[in-house]
């Protein structure tokens, strides 16, 4: 444990890519695989079960210190953190220190065993950890335990460390890595070998994203280069094919299986080795639904005939990653596309697997017209993809454009929540949301609405549970939640930090489909300001 | 009857008619130490100790008389018997027992127990009520030893050196400067680049006979000066100044008490953060005021709520004091990034 509470000490302490980077090199090199493969788990953003709830937590701090509870309260409100008041309480020159450091992976091993144990022995492990452990370790255990880790890095960074470690390309790192990666020797093993065969069957490839277009389109040149599609608001999708078994992903890299039965169904006619990108719908005879029909559906493992009925949904595929068990990724999209057609060719339009149509138009100017009838269609606006690319890991400018109709949107993340005013001022519904600056988050917007109640309750509920950090009324939480929120204009700004300013910002939708490591960049905003 | 109470002036003795650190203006004060929120000018006669003449006389300025005073010798003030005892917080720092009417009374003023190679260590004065400071009265405040502390620092130092990076420690002016200067000479003989704050203070240490690592002012050295691997001391304040700038690339440190949890730490964006205090932790606390035998307990500064509740529990009657001290600056400010979004 103490290479990696030591890790985890480095990487809180500096802001700087490359001593991060360093840090992490030092600690795949010095650490055995058995706890090298959790360490990974950890930087990678999971985390374990909370094993046990805060409460009792400072119950037992109470009697193990003998400190009298006002006492404890006074000391974790000027902490702001349970975990470190913890570590900061038991940190004694006449500590126990064991003569052996308690290996990472025997310490998960333990944690997760407790889930089991009485509340005498969870507190006897527990309060024993307490007194024995160095103060980062303590640190450690306690966000463990809590199941609050939080590491000072993005998934992609400890991909990259692990890549240059391993001495292997960092896409092909991501690729290895997307899914649930499950830690262990083999596992990790796998992910250090220098050959690229051994995949697990359900892995997905990572997705190519789109950049907002905010200069006229005429600047891209010849609208007979692109291939424009509708841009769907449903879920992205991965859906994958391979021996005989069929895996839907999100682009959250959150595997969907058993969510929708009708699209698992379709795609069993697939052959094998076959790999599409599209877009999950809610669809009925008369065409796309509304996203609010489709959020029904997600996060709903039980399906009752009336759900079924009421919100049916289609894949629509857009684009061919793996065709007859090879990676297409590197092929153009004009021969992926055409590959894709011959696939879904005369398939049944009724059917759960469509293909995604294309828009034809002579020229800009009438693509500028279908555009503005986005919203009737129920679409965003187009997609503009070069069909000269090759399918690309991630936000590469230059390949795939979005080119979005009516009000700006952005995908941010939950930083701060602070209580709200009236009839809910017992609840948190003052979201502050930030978007990515290289490792660090922005705050660029607060917003208010947008919510339904329900998932304010459920919002609620959550940012109590993951609170950080606590200041007067405003709580700090751990960054996992995304919304993506939809605001009027956007200015420079020299008062903000972020340098922007947002008008009119308001949640458009909260995104459960989309993990931290999707919202968008400061730059992406930036770009959407208008030029001097 | 009370021999302290607490007026629009300050901590006042009615039976000496003088007043202990005043914030105002009074005719008499007794100066405990000479840190700003302790000794302020104006009054008209000042009463400090001997080590302390220098530093409280650049404090408090020519205009008023002072007295120098050495540690434990009597003085009569009215109907008071008045002394000086080290407090062990900086030079020259001073309890102030005061005995009239058959009680003992102490006044703290600031103190550490921690060892400290520039001033007297502090001294258990026996005493029936005990006004002491609480600026880390909270039970997750405990020092490591000063020389572990100084070993990070002189470490941190040579990391900057290896990296081609200057290492800029931030810490008072008046006390932690000259601790820490005294306290690396168990490491090294290296000249160390003063702000311009400092340098008369550092002086003032030097003349009364304190140890420390040579020092030059910042402001001596050439234009173009090469300021890697250098140690740069320069007050708190000076962070995040364009001041500041000259000395890139560099590491900015700051040696505070508050620096013990990494949440204040993080939220100033200090590159490193050294857990080095002039004030007594929660055991300090606890201890010098078992030491006094005092049965009362008045507390100032800061974190007050959690000692008097632990001493309540311990049976001595312990209450809360107001008074203007401001313990050490840069604990934890509440984040104004939820603020600056909201704008
Ligand atoms: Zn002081
Ligand atoms: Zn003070």
């Amino acid at each position: 444990m103490r290479r990696f509470a030591q890790l985890y000490a480095a990487l809180d302490d500096t802001r700087a890519t490359l001593v991060k980077l360093a840090a992490m090199h030092r600690y795949f090199a010095t650490t055995p695989p058995e706890d090298a493969a959790w360490g990974l788990f950890f930087l990678l953003g999971n985390r374990l079960k909370r094993v046990i709830p805060s409460s009792r937590l400072r119950t037992w701090l109470g009697e193990a210190t003998a400190l009298p509870d006002r006492v404890i309260e006074e000391s974790y409100a000027h902490v702001g953190d349970l975990g470190e008041t913890i570590a900061l309480l038991f940190d004694r020159d006449d500590r126990h220190e064991p003569a052996e450091d308690l290996p990472l992976h025997v310490c998960v091993e333990r944690l997760q065993a407790l889930q089991n144990s009485d509340e005498t022995a969870q507190r006897e492990f527990v309060t024993q950890q307490w007194r024995e452990l160095p103060f980062l370790e303590c640190l450690l255990f306690n966000k463990l335990l809590t199941g609050s880790l939080r590491v000072g890095v993005s998934a992609g960074l400890a991909a990259r460390a692990l890549a240059e470690h391993a001495g292997i390309d960092t896409p092909l790192m991501q690729a290895r890595l997307m899914g649930d990666w499950k830690p262990g020797v083999e596992n990790f093993a796998t992910l250090l070998a220098r050959d690229a065969s051994s995949r697990p069957v359900s892995q997905p490839y990572p997705f190519c994203l789109a950049s907002p277009l905010e200069d006229a389109p005429a600047s891209l040149g010849d609208p007979a280069d692109f291939l424009v599609e509708w841009k769907w608001d449903g879920i992205r999708g991965q859906l994958i094919r391979r021996e005989g078994q069929t895996f839907l992903w999100s682009r959250g890299e959150e595997l969907l299986d058993g969510r929708f039965p009708e699209i698992e169904a379709a795609a069993a006619s697939l052959p094998d080795g076959t790999v599409l990108d599209g877009e999950v719908l809610a669809w009925n005879a008369q065409g796309v639904m509304p996203f609010a029909v489709l959020q029904k559906r997600i996060g709903r493992k039980t399906l009752g005939k009336k759900v079924l009925a009421d919100a049916p949904v289609v894949f629509r595929a857009y684009d061919l990653i793996e065709w007859q068990g090879e990676d297409w990724r590197t092929r153009p999209l004009s021969e992926r596309r055409d590959q894709l057609e011959r696939l879904l060719a005369g398939a049944d339009p009724a059917a759960a697997l469509q293909l995604s149509d294309v828009v034809r138009a002579a020229d800009w100017s009438d693509l500028a017209l279908l555009r503005e009838t986005a919203r009737e269609r129920g679409v965003e606006g187009l997609m503009l993809k070069r069909l000269d690319t090759a399918y690309l890991a991630g936000r590469k400018r230059g390949s795939w454009w979005k080119w979005k109709v009516g009000a700006l949107t952005v995908d941010t993340v939950l930083l701060y929540a602070q209580s709200g005013h009236g009839r809910r001022s017992n609840l948190y519904t003052d979201y502050t949301l930030a978007v990515r600056d290289g490792e660090a988050l922005v705050p660029v917007a607060k917003a208010y609405s947008g919510l339904t109640d329900e998932e304010l309750n459920q919002m609620d509920r959550w940012i109590r549970a993951h609170t950080l950090e606590k200041f007067g009324p405003v709580r700090s939480v751990e960054a996992l939640q995304v919304f993506e929120i939809a605001f009027e204009g956007i200015q420079a700004s020299s008062r903000h930090k972020a340098g922007v300013a947002l008008r009119f910002p308001r949640i458009a939708r909260w995104r459960r489909d989309k993990a931290v490591a999707d919202i968008d960049t400061l730059d992406d905003l930036k770009k959407l300001l208008p030029s001097p | 009857m009370d021999l302290i109470t607490v007026t629009d002036k300050g901590l006042y003795c009615p039976a000496g008619d003088f007043h202990v650190d005043p914030w105002r203006p009074v005719p008499r004060a007794v100066i405990t130490h000479a840190h700003a929120d302790h000794a302020r000018t104006g009054s008209k006669h000042y009463w400090c100790s001997k080590p302390g003449l220098n530093l409280t006389r650049a404090r408090v300025g020519l205009g008023g008389g002072i007295t120098a005073v050495a540690y434990g010798q009597r003085f009569t003030l009215g109907d008071a018997q008045v002394s000086l005892h080290p407090a062990g917080h900086v030079l020259g720092s001073a309890q102030v027992r005061i005995e009239a009417h058959g009680q003992v009374w102490v006044v703290s003023g600031d103190y550490k127990r921690d060892p400290d190679p520039t001033c007297a260590p502090f001294e258990p004065v026996p005493c029936d009520v005990f006004i002491t400071e609480a600026t880390f009265g909270l039970p997750v405040y405990r020092w490591q030893p000063p020389e572990e502390i100084a070993r990070e620092i002189f470490d941190w130092w040579q990391e900057c050196k290896a990296k081609g990076e200057c290492a800029v420690l931030c810490a008072y002016s008046l006390g932690k400067a000259q601790r820490i200067l005294a306290e690396l000479m168990r490491f090294t003989d290296e000249m160390v680049y003063l702000h311009g704050a400092m340098t008369q203070l550092v002086k003032a240490y030097r003349q009364e006979g304190v140890a420390m690592l040579p020092t030059d002012a910042i402001g001596n050295q050439p234009k173009f000066f090469d300021w890697k691997g250098r140690l740069v001391l320069a007050p708190p304040g000076a962070a995040g100044t364009p001041w500041i700038k000259r000395f890139k690339p560099a590491s900015v440190g700051f040696a505070s008490g508050w620096m013990r949890v990494r949440g204040s730490r993080r939220r100033q964006s200090w590159d490193r953060g050294f857990a080095l205090s002039d004030h007594a932790d929660w055991d300090g606390l606890l201890k010098s005021i078992e030491q006094t035998g005092a049965k009362r307990v008045l507390a100032t500064h800061g974190n007050t709520d959690a000692l008097i509740e632990l001493l309540r529990s311990r049976g001595i009657d312990a209450s809360e004091l107001n008074t203007e001290f401001e313990g050490e600056h840069g604990a934890n400010r509440p984040l104004d990034a939820a603020e600056e979004a909201s704008a």
